[in-house]
């Protein structure tokens, strides 16, 4: 019964969709003020409805309903209670649902606070809103409803969950993704409306930063959690692989980066404005490329759903209907919203546009080296990888060149920057850095690029003190009471940027100061690697809930003292008949210690990795610090204010 | 000259001057590091360069598989059903490494038509096959005219 109701909820809630996306729209052109107010009681019906058939596939997965389909696939009696429950986007069809939940969330979050906005913008961006919605309903009740039941042959018990998902990460990895991936569709909702209604000023940008901060820190939390989990789960260490799925969530994150800074100007100096608009459309493009990239099957990546044509073609079908109608509109409207304000060269306008052209750049060679395959299997050239390498050569240069800007820009002062001033303070700034990280690397023979990598950290965290210094010692009043004074965006601002600079310290120490060792163990037997001794002590047989596993025991010494005891083990899932390596790591400030077993080789040996990861938390560190600056943006006091005040 | 004029001089010249940066870049990068992939079939032909990084691939043939007593090196054949070329590697093996199973290395031809693999890489999913491998198994049944498909290769 309960299946039932989901789905004919979720009918439903295409209704309401279909009703928020058009009639709030003809109430805005036929100017008629009761179909403009139907968008707000529509929205949170529509989300009414998702939340309800949500709850009811939660609840067909939590009781083992396996005559739905969709739970026989991804569940298991044996399974524990909160994987059971994180099951539900362990596949395609839920987390589809999940996608949707959220985004209706954002339509209701925006809905709720509609009273901020003018009276006719508003239920034009929740009719924007309510189109995206449209299309994604769409596609969850047309291609991939995870409500299909399996009736009358019943199973007796579900296949299981996919045993690499039976993780901690899985229950926060996705919605928090999701959350900033769905939350860029609010900056698009903003931006088509001001296409539409040609409401587009200052106040515009000013509207749309709060939730483009949001859903930006959201994204920024989701990579990180992603990234930490693929380093502990897949059991050989890497914290980032440049895999397509990976791109496809970066690349969104890259244009939005460019968005808040542009959103910015916008708001503060009225320029910028259509290249904004064009941002704003893009990431959300970006999002749903993404998500194309994900759901289609066109490219092979250890996250991809299974491939399915329809899917796929749905998807693209509705990626070039919103970004087509988008641009469509953009080109028809944009060129009345041309802005004529002049701005100096050394301004800080003039930094953050230089920031906008190296993100787009970024985000560009990340989408080049994601398509290539694509392009290049399209025009029968051949089947070929682009590994991580052409990354890291193109993404490093360009990516150190944005962070020396990045200290520079919120030093400059609007419109245009004394010279005298802001040179002396760089060039103090420069010796400092590059004499300091010259010392650490001369010390510990780090090399060139690390040289340069941890000048440039040097120079943005000397930059940004001097700046808040700068601001808080000007004027008459203490420091203290003038701190307080600055806004929350600035405090998120340069969290931000140092969140940056730490996952930098964190990439390049990880890259240059980490060990790393393969080798063929027996029980008994001792690695020494990077000073610390490794002992492997046993390997026993135990059982887990729904596994077997071989656990080993390694004891690390350091001089002689016991650092760590650490349990790698080896687990063997009895429903998938499948294996899995659990590391076993000793996380550290300044360096981890990670032991994960291979295969049995013969009898007693067996091949073990042995990586000591140097300053490898700092890497995810700066994304929850990259976070709170966004969080902290977003909760500027100033947004509180309604429309008109 | 007009400030308006002047402020998209700087803005057009800087936005040259970076894309051409960033294409000069791309380009070289990516002449550098794509790694074509190669069938069983293609290497035996010869038509795989040698001693330059290239994928291949295709199912690990059963009871191929020997492993060194001392170190971590191992050596393997794969097939697409037509040819069969012999891989080595050492090191730790993904966990979905079997026999039965399709697989893409990573890695250079040498002189002697081995491959001397850096990386090994099975899906993280029992059921999947590489597509390369599956379109090379598929090509090399097709050139044999066979009708007979192999069960695994019809992912």
């Amino acid at each position: 019964m309960f299946p039932e109701i989901g789905q004919f909820s979720l009918i439903l809630s295409l209704f309401f969709a279909l009703s928020l996306a058009s009639v709030p729209l003809i109430g805005y052109w036929r100017g008629n003020r009761l179909l403009l107010e139907t968008a707000r009681p529509l929205t949170f019906i529509m989300s009414a409805l998702v939340l309800v058939s949500f709850i009811t596939l939660s609840w067909s997965f939590l009781s083992d309903d396996f005559s739905v389909l969709y739970v026989a696939q991804n569940s298991n009696s044996q399974l524990p209670v909160w994987y059971k429950f994180s099951a539900l986007w362990g596949g395609h069809e839920g987390s589809l649902l999940l996608w949707v939940l959220i985004l209706s969330g954002w339509c209701s979050a925006v809905a709720f606070k509609i009273k901020t906005l003018p009276e006719d913008v508003g239920p034009v961006v929740l009719s924007v809103l309510g189109m995206v919605s449209l299309g994604f309903l769409s596609f969850l009740l047309f291609t991939s409803s995870p409500f299909a039941r399996l009736l009358p042959d019943t199973p007796v018990d579900g296949g299981d969950l996919n045993p690499l998902l039976q993780d901690f990460g899985l229950i926060v990895h996705p919605p928090v993704l999701y959350m900033g991936y769905v939350g860029f569709s609010v900056a698009f909702g903003f931006a088509v409306a001001a296409l539409i209604t040609g409401n587009l000023n200052a106040s515009w940008a000013r509207w749309a930063r709060p939730w483009t901060a949001a859903s930006w820190a959201f994204l920024t939390l989701g990579i990180t959690l992603g990234s930490w989990w693929a380093y502990y789960e897949l059991g050989w260490g890497g914290w980032w692989f440049w895999d397509p799925v990976e791109n496809a969530s970066f690349m969104p994150w890259l244009a939005g980066t460019a968005l808040l800074h542009s959103l910015a100007v916008t708001e503060k100096r009225g320029v910028f404005k259509s290249w904004t608009v064009l941002l704003a459309i893009f990431t959300f493009s970006l999002s749903l490329l993404g998500a194309f990239l994900v759901r289609s099957g066109v490219l092979t990546s250890v996250h991809s759903f299974a491939a399915d044509p329809t899917r796929g073609i749905f998807i693209l079908v509705l990626l070039l209907v919103l970004v087509g109608g988008s641009l469509l509109l953009y080109a028809i409207r944009a060129a009345e919203v041309r802005s004529s304000v002049s701005f100096g060269a050394s301004g800080r306008e003039a930094w953050l546009l230089l920031n906008n052209i190296l993100l787009t750049v970024l985000t560009l060679t990340v989408l080049l080296g994601t398509l290539y395959p694509l392009i290049f299997d399209a025009l029968n050239l051949g089947k070929i990888s682009v590994g991580a390498p052409y990354f890291n050569s193109v993404f490093t240069p360009i990516a150190l060149l944005l962070m020396v800007f990045m200290a520079v820009g919120p030093l400059s002062k609007w419109h245009q920057t004394k010279l005298s001033v802001f040179l002396k303070v760089c060039s103090i700034a420069l010796i400092v850095a590059v004499l300091s990280a010259g010392g650490i690397v001369y010390r510990y023979d780090f090399g060139v690029i690390a040289w340069l990598s941890l000048a440039v950290a040097f120079w943005v965290v000397f930059l940004s003190c001097a700046d808040w210094f700068g601001k808080v010692s000007a004027g008459t009043k203490g420091i203290i009471p003038r701190a307080r004074q600055l806004p929350r965006n600035y405090y998120g601002m340069i969290l931000a940027h140092l969140g940056m600079v730490v996952t930098l310290v964190g990439i390049v120490l990880v890259s240059v100061n980490s060990h790393e060792s393969m080798l063929r163990l027996s029980p008994g037997d001792k690695a020494t690697v990077a000073g610390y001794d490794f002992m492997f002590d046993r390997i026993e047989q135990v059982s887990g809930p729904n596994y077997l596993s071989s656990k080993g025991q390694f004891t690390v010494y350091k001089s002689g003292k016991v650092v760590a005891i650490l349990h790698p083990e080896k687990r063997f899932f009895t429903t998938r008949q499948q294996v899995m390596t659990e590391a076993a790591l000793d996380a550290g400030f300044t360096r981890d210690l990670y032991v994960s077993l291979g295969e049995r080789l013969d009898d007693s040996a067996w091949g073990v990795r042995i990586y000591v990861k140097s300053f490898v938390r700092w890497i995810w560190l700066g994304g929850l610090l990259m976070m709170v600056g966004g969080l902290l943006a977003a909760f500027d006091k100033r947004y509180r204010k309604r429309a008109g005040a | 000259m007009h400030p308006v004029r002047k402020k998209r001089l700087f803005v057009i010249s800087a936005i040259v001057l970076i894309l051409g940066a960033a294409v000069t870049l791309v380009m070289y990068a990516l002449q550098q590091n794509i790694n074509l992939f190669y069938s069983p079939t293609q290497i035996v032909m010869g038509e795989a360069p040698r001693n330059a990084t290239i994928r291949a691939g295709g199912m690990v043939v059963n009871g191929s598989v020997k492993r060194h007593s001392e170190t971590l090196a191992v050596v393997f054949e794969t097939t697409d059903f037509q040819h069969t070329i012999t891989i080595e590697y050492r090191g730790i093996l993904p966990d979905l490494f079997r026999e039965g199973q399709g697989i893409v290395a990573q890695g250079q031809l040498n002189d002697d038509g081995v491959f001397i693999a850096t990386e090994v890489l099975a899906k993280h999913d029992e059921k999947y096959m590489p597509p390369e491998v599956s379109e090379a198994v598929k090509n090399a049944q097709s050139a044999m005219g066979e009708t007979k498909v192999n069960s695994q290769s019809t992912y």
